[in-house]
């Protein structure tokens, strides 16, 4: 039982950062319809950003570590924020107008060159945290230890999507972002700028991305340039299990596949860990294309 | 003997009933116009015997078979070809080829007679290409066989899409609106077209709001709005028909 | 109206001579460039397989690895297990391959575009996955399979690069030939429907799903049998050579080359093989490059490099046969 809850606050852990992911290709596709392939790649620069910031700043003494790793992070999300504007601009603003599978091949062009461009500054071996940052201690709790690293990860993913949450509903610009997802010819024509609400997409979605590459980074302690491939896919999952475009379902999804996969790593075989998602998301996609939370809808003919 | 007959169709997407316990009939050789205001359903309903939609309840009897929940191609195979309201060609492909995409449902080559190109397979070409250009020349196309679709005008386009489904040998053809973006020249040549066709003895189903083009063609009408049949009968009933007058009241399509 | 088309013989007699200068090749070029040129055979080959799928059909399919892999662990197996000469395991090798790419794709042969690309992507994963954790007992590992048998085909010992350059290449030009036939016909057409729009294919008359399946299984196929070979040159069959990262390869190949065209996959294999061996210092920048130029390609050529020709069909014979119809007043703007 103690071995049971143990993996799920390590599912919920690990399930924050699949979320963070997820909401990041949630909102491209609900704005674009299209699969931001390069997103695994923004999550992966802002984890290894985040490492090299620590590691000049943080090392240097100045500020005292918590502080120094809160500065950076809100650091990271911006940077990941103007990566992600570039990325919109230069690989899939000029394939606006052309077909939707010339765009897919751009996303995943882009992902291809920045997963390779990071391996080429950083090396391709695993790269480690500083550990004087990472916090070793843990918390006992009902006999339970489980480590602060945890729960203050999982604290800080949800503290994201809630202020994401809040951000789309309550504010105007939020509004605006729903009303291009949901139709982007009315949208224009209720005088939204659309360019203006995708270019935002994109910087929302990596922003948080990149802060789930730092959270990442912190909790394991360290990080590979693939590791976006892997970690992308499996956010991709989630947005699929809470239906794509749907931002609670996301959120929902992202928590639901980092649980069912420690539960089964655990109980099942850690080895087939990775298949199981991929699994997951091939049957999904087979019997439930439009999510768990989703409504099938019919083709336009 | 009706060749097509519809009992008590009904579709719905979610709570909204596009398509309501609708039923019809095509009698053979007949042209049948199926007129309503936008959105009254028609083209649901042409999915739905095209085997694009499956219907929620009620069936499709085509030629005395249930063709109710067959996939579309097997419909085609059995003898009921389509246009479609926003056209869907080949763009990117010939105008021969266009109609060559009609001609496939009656070839038999499979993968290993289209690889290795036995004298069959040679044979079945050529009967094909001679079908493709015939079915070209019926419309008057023949000498854009080698244009790009999409090069051609908007009206040509529609034509094509009649060549294609005339290719496949149908015994119905189901038209949704032909006439649509086609000037008054090309509207009279395609009601001679039509009427053509109907001599060769392949019955008609079509979509048109057209009221001109629709009252000179049809010999029966069949009304709908919102989703369920209001009216049929001649052109000249419906015509003055209160409840097809209101159904049309304050909408852009004139009667 | 007609394109200018060369002439037949002057067709035939340039292939006889690129055919006589390809023979003569390996013993001109050593060993090095000779196995360059295999690989290069071989990255054709799936490239081409996978243009069945990915280029005529326009099935997004990146999950080509896998098919590969069941080809080339088929003829390690039977090699390392029972003796089979490898050569002779193709048959199977192939067939095997068909029939998992049977069985995967048709419960996922109705998915559209970019989530076909995504489920894909899971099954080349899973397949490696599989392998690493050594399945059935049968595949080794990580480390994956030696093959000690020696190779031979009706007694002839192949070990040499140059006995596999004309293995290799004689399969690339059956390979050439046959789908090029495939191309003109009526299957290859279908193909091409379904590409340009799969539900106006469907409301045409064909059996949209038959066909598709009918690609990922054919794709499937040469892919197993190209394994195979594969098997044979390497020797040595391990995880690492079915990855992601190959599909994604060979997936550049075709679409930069120029889906749907046969020339054109066939430079796509030129370039992607042949550069980075060109340009040596340049190989760790190789994937980064090919990164970039598939956003530079879509952007202003997404055709590819060499776009697919046009089909040629010998209309003369019944062009003017015909009656003209009623709607032939209708005039074409020139």
């Amino acid at each position: 039982m103690l071995e049971l809850i143990q993996q799920l606050t390590n599912g919920l852990a690990v399930g924050g950062i699949y979320a963070l992911i997820a909401l990041g290709y949630t909102m491209v596709y609900g704005v674009l319809k299209l699969i931001n392939f390069a997103h695994g790649e923004l999550f992966t620069l802002g984890s290894y950003l985040g490492m090299s910031l620590l590691v000049s700043f943080a090392l240097a003494g100045r500020l005292s570590p918590p502080l120094a790793v809160l500065v950076i992070i809100v650091l990271i999300i911006g940077l990941s924020a103007l990566s992600g504007f570039l990325l919109e601009r230069v690989a899939y603003r000029p394939l606006r107008q052309s077909n939707r599978l010339a765009a897919v091949v751009s996303a995943l062009g882009a992902s291809i060159f920045l997963q390779n461009a990071i391996m080429l500054i950083y090396g391709p071996n695993y790269q480690v945290y500083p550990s004087q940052i990472r916090l070793t201690i843990a918390v006992s709790l009902w006999g339970l230890n489980i480590p602060m690293m945890r729960i203050l990860l999982f604290a800080a993913s949800v503290m994201l999507m809630i202020a994401l949450y809040l951000f789309i509903n309550k504010t105007k610009t939020g509004t605006s972002i729903r009303a291009v997802a949901t139709d982007q010819g009315a949208a224009k024509l209720m005088g939204i700028d659309v360019n203006r609400v995708i270019s935002l997409v994109f910087m929302i979605g990596p922003g948080l991305g990149g802060a789930a590459g730092m959270l990442l980074g912190l909790y394991y302690g360290q990080i590979r340039y693939d590791m976006g491939t892997l970690y992308g896919l499996k956010a991709f999952t989630a947005a699929i299990i809470g239906g794509i475009g749907n931002i609670p379902g996301a959120m929902l999804g992202g928590i639901l596949l980092g649980v069912a996969e420690a539960i089964g790593a655990a109980y099942i075989s850690p080895a087939w860990k990775d298949a199981f998602a991929f699994l997951v998301l091939i049957i999904i996609l087979i019997f439930r294309p439009t999510g768990l939370l989703g409504e099938r809808a019919a083709d336009k003919i | 003997m009706d060749i097509l007959r519809l009992n008590g169709l009904s579709k719905r997407f979610g709570g909204l009933v596009a398509v309501d316990d609708v039923s019809l009939q095509v009698e053979e050789g007949g042209i049948i116009g199926l007129i309503g205001p936008n959105g009254a359903g028609k083209t649901t309903l042409f999915n739905l015997i095209t085997g694009n939609y499956r219907p929620d309840e009620g069936e499709v009897i085509f030629s005395g078979q249930n063709i109710t929940g067959l996939l579309p191609h097997r419909i085609v195979e059995l003898g009921v070809a389509r246009t479609f309201q926003n056209i869907r060609l080949f763009q990117e492909m010939s105008v021969l080829e266009n109609v060559l995409a009609g001609c496939h449902c009656r070839l038999r080559a499979g993968l290993l007679a289209s690889m290795f190109h036995p004298p069959s397979q040679k044979r079945e070409e050529r009967r094909a290409l001679e079908r493709a250009i015939k079915e070209l020349a019926f419309v008057g196309l023949e000498t854009q066989y080698a244009n790009y679709a999409k090069n051609l005008a908007y009206g040509s386009q529609r034509l094509l899409e009649i060549a294609r489904a005339l290719a496949s040998s149908p015994r119905l053809l189901i038209l949704d609106e032909p006439a649509g973006g086609m000037n008054d020249q090309e509207t009279h040549n395609l009601l001679a077209l039509i009427r053509t066709i109907r001599d060769l003895g392949i019955s008609i189903l079509l979509i048109e709001h057209d009221m001109n083009l629709v009252m000179k063609l049809c010999d029966r009408l069949v009304v709908l709005e919102y989703g369920a049949v209001i009216a049929t009968g001649v052109p000249g009933e419906i015509k003055k028909n209160p409840r097809v007058i209101e159904a049309y009241l304050g909408t852009e399509d004139p009667l | 109206m007609i394109p200018p088309r060369l002439p037949k013989s002057a067709l035939r007699a340039a292939m006889v001579m690129a055919g006589a200068g390809m023979l003569a090749l390996p013993h001109l070029l050593g060993p090095y460039w000779t196995n360059l040129l295999n690989d290069m055979g071989i990255y054709a080959i799936l490239g081409l397989s996978l243009n069945i799928i990915l280029g005529h059909c326009g099935l997004f399919h990146m999950g080509h690895a896998a098919f590969y892999a069941v080809g080339a662990y088929t003829a390690a197996i039977l090699s390392t297990r029972f003796s089979v000469p490898i050569l002779w395991s193709m048959p199977l090798s192939g067939c095997l391959a068909g029939l998992f790419a049977l069985a995967v794709a048709r419960p996922i042969i109705h998915l559209r575009g970019d989530y076909l690309l995504v489920v894909t992507i899971g099954i080349v994963e899973i397949v490696r996955i599989a392998l690493v954790n050594n399945i059935f007992g049968l595949t080794g590992g990580s480390n994956g399979l030696l093959i000690t048998e020696p190779i031979s085909i009706f007694g002839y010992e192949i070990f040499r690069p140059a006995h596999f350059y004309y293995l290799i290449w004689s399969m690339a030009a059956l390979t050439i030939l046959l789908f090029y036939m495939l191309q003109n016909s009526r299957f290859g057409r279908a193909l091409n429907y379904i590409k340009q729009d799969d539900l106006a294919a469907e409301g045409s008359g064909i059996n949209t799903a038959h066909y598709k399946l009918a690609a990922f299984v054919l794709g499937a196929v040469w892919a197993g049998l190209i394994g195979a070979v594969f098997a044979a040159k390497i020797e040595t069959v391990s995880p690492q050579s079915f990855s992601f990262s190959e599909s994604v390869l060979y997936f550049a190949i075709v679409i930069l080359g120029g889906a749907g065209s046969i020339p054109g996959v066939l430079l796509g294999a030129f370039l992607i093989t042949g550069l980075p061996e060109i340009f040596r210092e340049w190989q760790h920048y190789r994937l980064f490059l090919f990164g970039a130029a598939m956003v530079i390609m879509m952007i202003f050529r997404p055709q590819g490099l060499i776009p697919p020709g046009r089909r040629h069909y010998n209309v003369w014979p019944y062009l003017g046969s015909f009656p003209r119809g009623v709607a032939s007043r209708n005039r074409e703007p020139r």
